[in-house]
Formats: C-alpha cells, structure tokens, sequence
C-alpha cells in the first residue's frame, strides 16, 4: 500500500512517485525513496530553471569548461586557468547565520579544489533587512563571522563582494559565495566515473546524521516552524578542509585520479549518482563501509546526510597506494567504499544486501522538468509608473549625506575588516576598492572580479534588470583594466510555483543571456536558488552576476580613489537623469518605482573597451563606475580613502524628470555606462581622443585637490561638503550599529 | 643562506613566507613538514602564521607538540635564528620559547588591515638592518593577538630590551589609540633573552612588495640574511 503521507513528507508529488515507480518497474524501498526525494528536489535538479538556463550563452574561445562540473573554467594564457563559480547558501544561514554562511564557503572552495585548482580569492554578494531590526544586525554579524571563520582559516583570501539591503530580506537573507581557483589547464579534474573496477574511495570527515534534507529544506518556503529546522544545517570544520585541500592537490598532481567530487547538497547520493551518469558508467558502494561518527545510522541516514568536508574519489586501479599514503600523510583516512560498474545503475548495499539499485539517469539527466507557468506580476505597472506625485523634493545636501549613510552605499570596512584580505599575497586591489584584483604569481597577468546585483532594478523590469547586472558587473571588472571573460551566476528567487515569480525568472534569464551575447561573456556554471520566501512574502528578485577578467599587465591596475592633487577629472558615458529604481528615491522616499535606466549594450562594449585600452596605455590614473547614488556619490568615492577632494562642474542632465527633482536625478539619477576617471593633465587631451575614436562620450568635468567635495551644475554650486565630514559619515554608518554599548560612567 | 619554513597542518601563510624568501629576497628556502626530525641544514626557521591543527584549542596549543618543535627547540637553544609570525608567534609562546599568552582582541573579532609598528631593538636577527624607532607599515590578519604577560614579566620583557615591535602611530606615537588588539604595553612582537628567538603578530611576509601595498617588511627579511651572513664569520 502507498503511504502518501510519507511521499509528501518527502516533497515528492504524486506524478513524481509515479514516474519513479515506473524508472524502478516496482515501488521504491526505502532507502531509494530518499534518495530521489533529494535528487528530485529543486536544489539538485533544477527542475523548474533548467528549461530556462538552457538558453544561456556557455561557449566561447577561452571557455575550457562550462556548466555541469564542479565550476567553470576559462583559460587565462600561460597555460593556466581560472576555475570559478558562485553559489548560495541563503537557507541554512537564516537558521542560523555562523554555520551557514561558513558552510557555504566550505562548499564552494570544495568545488573548485575538485577541479584541480588551488583557490586564490573568494568573494561574496550579501543580502539583509535593515539594520536597526537586531534580528537583523544578528543574521548579518553571524554571518560575517561565520564566512570570516571558515575563509580565513583555510588561508584563502576574501578579496570582494557587496552587501545590500531591502526589508524583503529581513526574514531571508540571502549568502551568495564566490570562489575562484588557478589551475594547469592541462591538470583540471572532471567528475566523472568510468573504467570498470577502478575503485571509489570515501575520503575526509565522517558521516553523521547532520544535514539529513538540507537539499530539501532549500526546496521549501520558510514559515514560524522554520527553527525547527536547525538540525538540517550543518557545523564546519575548516581545518578538515584545509587538510582535504592540501591534500587532493597533491593527490591529483600524481595523475592517480580518474574523477573526484565533494559531497555537498545530497551527500553521498548525489556525488555517486552525478558521477556515474556523467562517465556513462555505474557506481557500487557499500554504505557499511562509510566512516561513521555515531553508531545505528541506517543506510538511509548515511545516504542522505550532507555531513561536511567529504570527497568521493575515483582511482586508477593499481594506484591506490601511492592515494592512501598522501592522504596519510595529512592524517586523513581514505577509504575503498565501492567501485566503478558498467551497468549505469547506482547500486547501494549495507552489509552486502542491496537497499538501493537505481538507474542513474533516472536521478540526473531523467529527472523531472517543469516548464512552469509564467504570469506577468500585478505589481508591474503600477511600480513602473513613477509619478513623483506627493514626494517632496530633499536638497542637494539633504540626499548626499543620507545616501552617503545608506547602508548599500556606506564604507563596509566593518565587514571586510573581519576578512582575511591579503593571506597569498596577491591581492593588488583591496576589498572596497573597486572590482577585486589579485596576480597570478609566475605571470604578469592578474584576474579581476566583481559581483554585483541591483535587486530593485531587476523588479521593476527583470529583463532590463539582469543586463545592468551583467554591465555593472563587467564594468567594474573593465574599470580595473581587466577584460572581462567569463561569468556565473547566482539566481535567487521566490516560489516558482507562483507564475509571477516564475515569469520574473524567465524574463532575468533571458536578459543575462542578452547581455551577456552581446558583452562576449560566456556564463560557465552558476546556482540557482528558490523559494527565498517568509511567510508568503517573496524577496526581490536578485539575480547575482559575478564577472571574471584578465589584466595582461598586472602593473597597470587602476583602483577607484583618486591619485594625485590637480589631475582631470572626465566623465565617460552619458547622464539622462535616470531616478527609477535609484537609491535616492528608496533612501528619500522608501520608494522603488519608475523604469531601471536605459541600457545601450553596444555603448557599453566600446566604453568598456575603451577603459581597458586607457589603463594599458598609462592615460587613466584611477576609474570608478557610477553606480547607487550616481554622479553625486560616485564622485565621493573616488575622493574617500585617499584624501583628496574634487571640484566638477556638469549640465543638467534631467531627461524627463520633472523640474522640482531635476537637479536630483542630475546628481543621484543612476544612468548605466558611465565612469568617472582621472588623468594627468598631460594625458587629459589623449583620453579625449582615443574616447572620440571609439564612439564614447567624455567630458572634462573638473579636477581633484583640496578638501572639499564641490559639485556645480549649470553654475549652481548644488554640492559643497568637507571632505572629512562626508568621510566620517560614510565610513561609520554601518559600524556605528554594532558598536556595543560602553558602561556609563 | 636557506630559509627552513615549518609547514604544519593548518598554516596558511607558509607559501607566502617561502615566496617571500626565495622569489623576493633571492634565498634558499625549504618546507619543512612538521612531522619530519630535520630542519634540513637550515640557517634560520620560520614558524609561519595559519591556524595549526584547526587552533580550535589555544592558538598554537597542539603545535607545540609535533615532532619538528623539538628540533626547532634545539636550534634556537644552538643560537640559530628562529621567527615565529603570527601563529607561529602563539605556537613559539606555547613551546615556552617565549613568554607570556594570547588573548582575543579586545574587538573580539578577527581583525585584517595595515598597522603602524615601531621597532625598538636592532639587536635581534629579525631587526639587524633596521634603524631603533623606524616605524613599519605592516599587516595584521589575527583573532587572539592581545598580548599579555603577568606585571612582572611585562617589566622584567622591558628590562632585559625583549620587547622588539610596538604598535604606534604612524609618527611612532605609542597609543592605545594605535594598539589593534588591546595588547599588554602595545607589544607586536618579543625576542629571547638569548635574542634569537623573535615572534611577532604583524605580517613582514605580506609586506615585501610595494604592488600587495607595502615592502616595509623586506627590512626584516634582510635583517635575518645578514645576521646569518654575520653568525658565518663569526664561526
């Protein structure tokens, strides 16, 4: 008889369960039940996005790996290669933020160490409710500290990332995790089984029955009940993982491997099934084998849990000494828990009986796929339509300074502080400094990376949203001299159940595809996260988009901050006062309304172009990409840290905004493709032309010195601030909230 | 000369105090794992930072146990060169080599950023070629760096001149405006009585290179050649 509470439990719908009896030729046992539970869940099918990420542009000439291993891979020159990817890891660290975020970072270094490559920077893209909620201040501390915990320990550098925040996150906070890794092109690892009879060895920490459905919570919306959920997340052990990173290095440099994969979301399920199914071969395990940390673990429990810092490998038979005795030699215990079969299937014994047999493309390349319904969201046209009927223009003055403490904007040297920014030392331009920049020692080169997201943009028009994503992201990567060559990305959404959620989905995936055709960037892998949902209440919709480049000459890095006293300052790109989806009118007004700015991809291809050929040729001394708060606080930006003020002096740029918030959207208006660079005076006249030659507008907007920030537009001095005062208010906004209360004395 | 860089599980600035050696400075320099006997004919050893054995005890508390910290205790008792940094300063407090302990930072967190440290021995092979009072742009990437010592070892450190690195301001300024870590008379980093034996908290490693922002630890990189160059003509 079919228990279908049971099945629900599982997550699994009726259809599904037929479809798996059917894949079976009988009714699963147990064991199997679980087994597809998670293998069926969102998490690891993709079952609702892949019709979509399909769509996605994933080739191109530098391209040595896209979606589908591990991480990605681009080749950088010198016979190296840039293995990369992002993932989220928002569920467990809304649980509880220490161990969810560090587990997230444990997760994906272990992806890309798995490729063959040693890990050299890792960025993270961040997402909270506002802070003066504690609950709030609670999740982004933990969750700071727990990233800062697990990267540092493992001696790999947090170089970047961003942190926004929206009341819609206030209950999900979404972790996003960057890692990238160099490689020998020639040495990168696949994880794929094949070669019947090479054995499979369980190597690393031992198995427990922590994180048992971790993949099929992250399938789920949260509720009041959610904090019952906090045995499914799991505890790192970073110095376990620096063991296994050391090691499989020095394993796979002996050429012993045929395959290797970390066990992450699933476990042991999903690391046998997926490299079966991608060597075309099977897998025969016998869980009795696995080490466990604690006594009566059923085979289900061992199948299932998502224990971390574990690695299943596949090895050359007659090679499995020379295996075991590195792993010895780190004191970590490789063990032969199965072998390499031809039959396709993903056999699991426990003492010699058989309680799983599956095929595994029914777990991977057969698994359910849902072309979901999609459904333009109420909300649209009325979001869209930006009135500015009942808002009350702030000053100039006014907006600066709030905008300035915003904390999207703030200095987040709070958060960065906390990370190990330079361990490797490579790392040529520090976080908050612009797009991270780190070298590749033993070349000249160096590799730039940005990840960047405008969540509000995205609602407003998910389309036009996600390719502002993908510009800014390369922007900011081009600003440092970099090429920008390769891209994953992070989609976190609500529940696709919804159509209006599931339309905002399709219409982002369609416009990084846009942009990311028309900027050359081919996406290499990437994640997808759903039902980011509380209560009912979905967040925006943010599309996470981190862009990777590659700076021939690693000498010539720009950062943002200006250099030197009197040097030129131009403008690049073009202002239309653009206040839709800005931070201004969210700061100001707490509004998120109007159209996201107008998006010319071929203006921003040559002005991104360009920004790398004036930082090649020594013309530009620092860029910045005018992003959140515009003109106005890009400018201050590129003043702070540096101690150098700035007088410019621009027209009007008020496209269609009426005339009251006119020098408003001149000042804050969020206009894409524009730059603020600085020269030598010398070079001013260079800049000009190679900015004429290649199609790009720039105008000479002023020069840095003095102490203040001055901001003139059509003779009206609209901007006048001392450049402490606005630094003092920019760098402690964020810290100021975590500050403990002194005792009164 | 040849660098001995004690690699133990967990340390994570042994790469960068090898590149540091032999790409920078031009030097020999070896790993050496911390379960083997031999310091393999080195002229100085470093003890790098990371977190050894995971650190989830005391810092430095399980390290002080592999097998190399007994031969690392028999050079420095020869007179050889030893520098611990960071965690390798935790671990040479823990083997007793140095004294005093490690506390949290009085932030209680973990605290990444460039720091002013002024130099106030050049009798040690760590400062040799420094000037007494320069004042070095170094980085710190620690947890439990809080020095402290008992009053009365903190007077008999400043009485014997133990005391090699202090956190200042960047004119040289002693503060506790300038001290990251709450640490006990703003000590950054201590030597032996026997003055070979240096710890510090501060990064020189990190500090070799104007391009990763700063090469003000280069000085003490040379320092420890020529002292060893020194220790050779004296035998």
């Amino acid at each position: 008889m079919t228990d279908w509470a049971v099945i629900e439990r599982h997550g699994l719908t009726r259809d599904e369960y037929a479809r798996i009896v059917s894949a079976l030729g009988r009714d699963p046992r147990p064991t199997e039940l679980g087994i597809f539970s998670v293998m069926w869940s969102e998490h690891c099918s993709y079952k609702s996005s892949r019709v979509h990420l399909k769509t996605l542009p994933t080739t191109g000439r530098l391209v040595l790996q896209g979606p589908g291993e591990n991480a990605g891979a681009i080749d950088i020159g010198d016979g190296l290669a840039a293995v990369f990817k992002i993932e989220s890891h928002n569920h467990p660290s809304f649980i509880e933020p220490y161990q969810g975020a560090a587990t997230g970072v444990g997760g994906i270094i272990r992806d890309i160490f798995t490729m063959g490559a040693r890990p050299i920077a890792l960025l993270n893209s961040l997402r909270f409710g506002p802070l003066d909620d504690p609950q709030v201040r609670r999740v982004f501390a933990g969750v700071v500290a727990g990233i800062a915990g697990y990267g540092n320990s493992m001696g790999i550098p947090t170089v970047g990332g961003e942190v926004n925040i929206d009341e819609t996150y206030a209950g999900n906070p979404l972790v996003n995790v960057f890692c990238l890794g160099i490689a020998r092109t020639e040495e990168i690892v696949l994880a794929a089984a094949s070669g019947a009879g090479n054995p499979v060895y369980y190597v690393g920490a031992k198995t427990g029955r922590d994180g048992i459905h971790g993949a099929t919570m992250a399938s789920t919306e949260f509720d009041d009940r959610s904090a019952e959920k906090r045995p499914a997340v799991q505890v790192g052990d970073p110095f376990m993982e620096k063991l296994l990173l050391e090691a499989c290095l020095e394993v796979i440099a002996t050429d012993t491997l045929v395959g290797i994969q970390d066990m992450g979301a699933a476990g042991l399920t999903c690391s046998t099934s997926e490299m079966g199914s991608r060597g075309a071969a099977g897998i025969q395990i016998d869980v009795a084998l696995v080490p466990q940390r604690e006594d009566g673990m059923t085979p289900y429990e061992i199948m299932l849990s998502e224990s971390q810092e574990r690695m299943l490998l596949v090895v050359k038979r007659g090679r499995e000494a020379e295996v075991e005795r590195i792993f010895g030699k780190w004191d970590l215990h490789a063990v032969r828990i199965g072998e390499v079969t031809t039959d396709g299937r993903m056999r699991v014994l426990s003492d010699g009986e058989v309680v799983a047999d599956i095929p595994n493309r029914a777990l991977t390349d057969d698994a359910p796929l849902y072309n979901r319904p999609i459904a333009e969201p109420a909300y649209l046209r009325d979001a869209q339509a930006l009135s500015f009927a009942g808002m009350a223009a702030a000053t100039p003055s006014e907006a600066f300074r709030q905008l300035l403490a915003a904390p999207s904007i703030a200095s987040k040297h709070w958060v960065y502080r906390q990370y190990d920014h330079m361990v490797r030392t490579n790392t040529l331009v520090f976080p908050g400094m612009g797009a991270a920049v780190v070298r590749v020692k033993g070349t000249a080169r160096a590799l730039a990376m940005s990840v960047d997201g405008n969540a509000r943009f995205v609602y407003l028009d998910p389309r036009a949203g996600t390719q502002l994503a993908v510009a800014e992201a390369a922007r900011n990567v081009a600003c440092t001299g970099a090429v920008p060559v390769g891209a994953t990305n992070c989609l976190n959404f609500g529940n696709p159940e919804r159509p209006e959620i599931m339309w905002q989905f399709a219409k982002a995936v369609e416009g990084i595809g846009v942009a990311c055709r028309a900027l050359d960037i081919p996406i290499t892998g990437g994640n997808v996260s759903l039902y980011n949902e509380t209560d009912g209440q979905a967040i925006l919709p943010t599309p996470v988009i981190g862009v990777v480049g590659v700076l021939d000459q690693a000498d010539r890095v720009l950062g943002r901050v200006f250099r030197s006293e009197g040097d030129v300052i131009v403008l690049l790109g073009e202002g239309h006062g653009e206040l839709g989806g800005s931070e201004y009118l969210k700061t100001a007004h707490g509004a998120v309304l109007g159209r996201p700015p107008v998006l010319v991809l071929e203006r921003e291809r040559a002005l991104q172009r360009l920004l790398v050929e004036a930082a090649a040729a020594r013309v530009t001394r620092s860029a910045h990409d005018c992003a959140e708060g515009g003109l106005a606080i890009t400018l201050a930006e590129c003043c702070f840290d540096a101690g150098i003020g700035a007088e410019v002096s621009v027209p009007l740029s008020a496209g269609a905004t009426p005339a009251a918030f006119a020098d408003l959207a001149t000042l804050f208006g969020e206009s894409a493709s524009r730059v603020i660079v600085s020269t030598a005076p010398a070079r001013a006249q260079d800049l000009v032309r190679m900015a004429a030659a290649a199609n790009v507008p720039a105008q000479l907007i002023g020069r840095t010195g003095g102490d203040r920030i001055r901001i003139v537009v059509e003779g009206r001095t609209l901007i006048d601030e001392s450049l402490d005062e606005a630094e003092q208010v920019w760098s402690t906004a964020i810290e100021k909230y975590f500050v403990r209360p002194r005792a009164i004395a | 000369m040849k660098f001995a860089v004690v690699v133990f599980p967990g340390s994570n600035c042994d790469h960068d105090a090898y590149y540091a050696a032999k790409h920078v400075l031009g030097q020999e320099a070896v790993f050496v794992w911390h379960k083997d006997a031999r310091l393999g004919g080195a002229d100085a050893v470093i003890l790098p930072g990371g977190f050894a054995h995971g650190d989830y005890l005391r810092t430095g508390a399980i390290a002080r146990f592999s097998p190399v910290m007994a031969e690392v205790q028999a050079f420095a008792a020869a007179g050889g060169p030893v520098v611990g940094i960071c965690n390798g300063f935790q671990v040479l407090l823990e083997v007793g080599l140095l004294p005093g302990a490690m506390l949290r930072n009085r932030s209680l967190k973990f605290q990444c950023e460039h720091v002013y440290t002024r130099v106030e021995q050049t009798d040690t092979p760590l400062t040799l070629a420094c000037q007494a009072g320069q004042v070095l742009h170094l980085p710190i990437a620690h947890g439990d760096g809080n020095y402290y010592a008992e009053p009365d070892v903190l007077a008999q450190l400043e009485r014997n001149r133990q005391v090699v690195f202090r956190y200042a301001t960047r004119d040289g300024q002693v503060t506790d405006v300038a001290n990251p870590n709450g640490s006990a008379n703003n000590i950054a980093g201590l030597c032996s009585e026997a003055r070979n034996v240096v710890g510090l908290m501060p990064h020189p490693e990190r500090a070799c290179e104007l391009a990763v922002g700063s090469a003000d630890g280069l000085a003490l990189f040379e320092s420890v050649v020529k002292s060893v160059a020194g220790l050779r003509t004296v035998a």
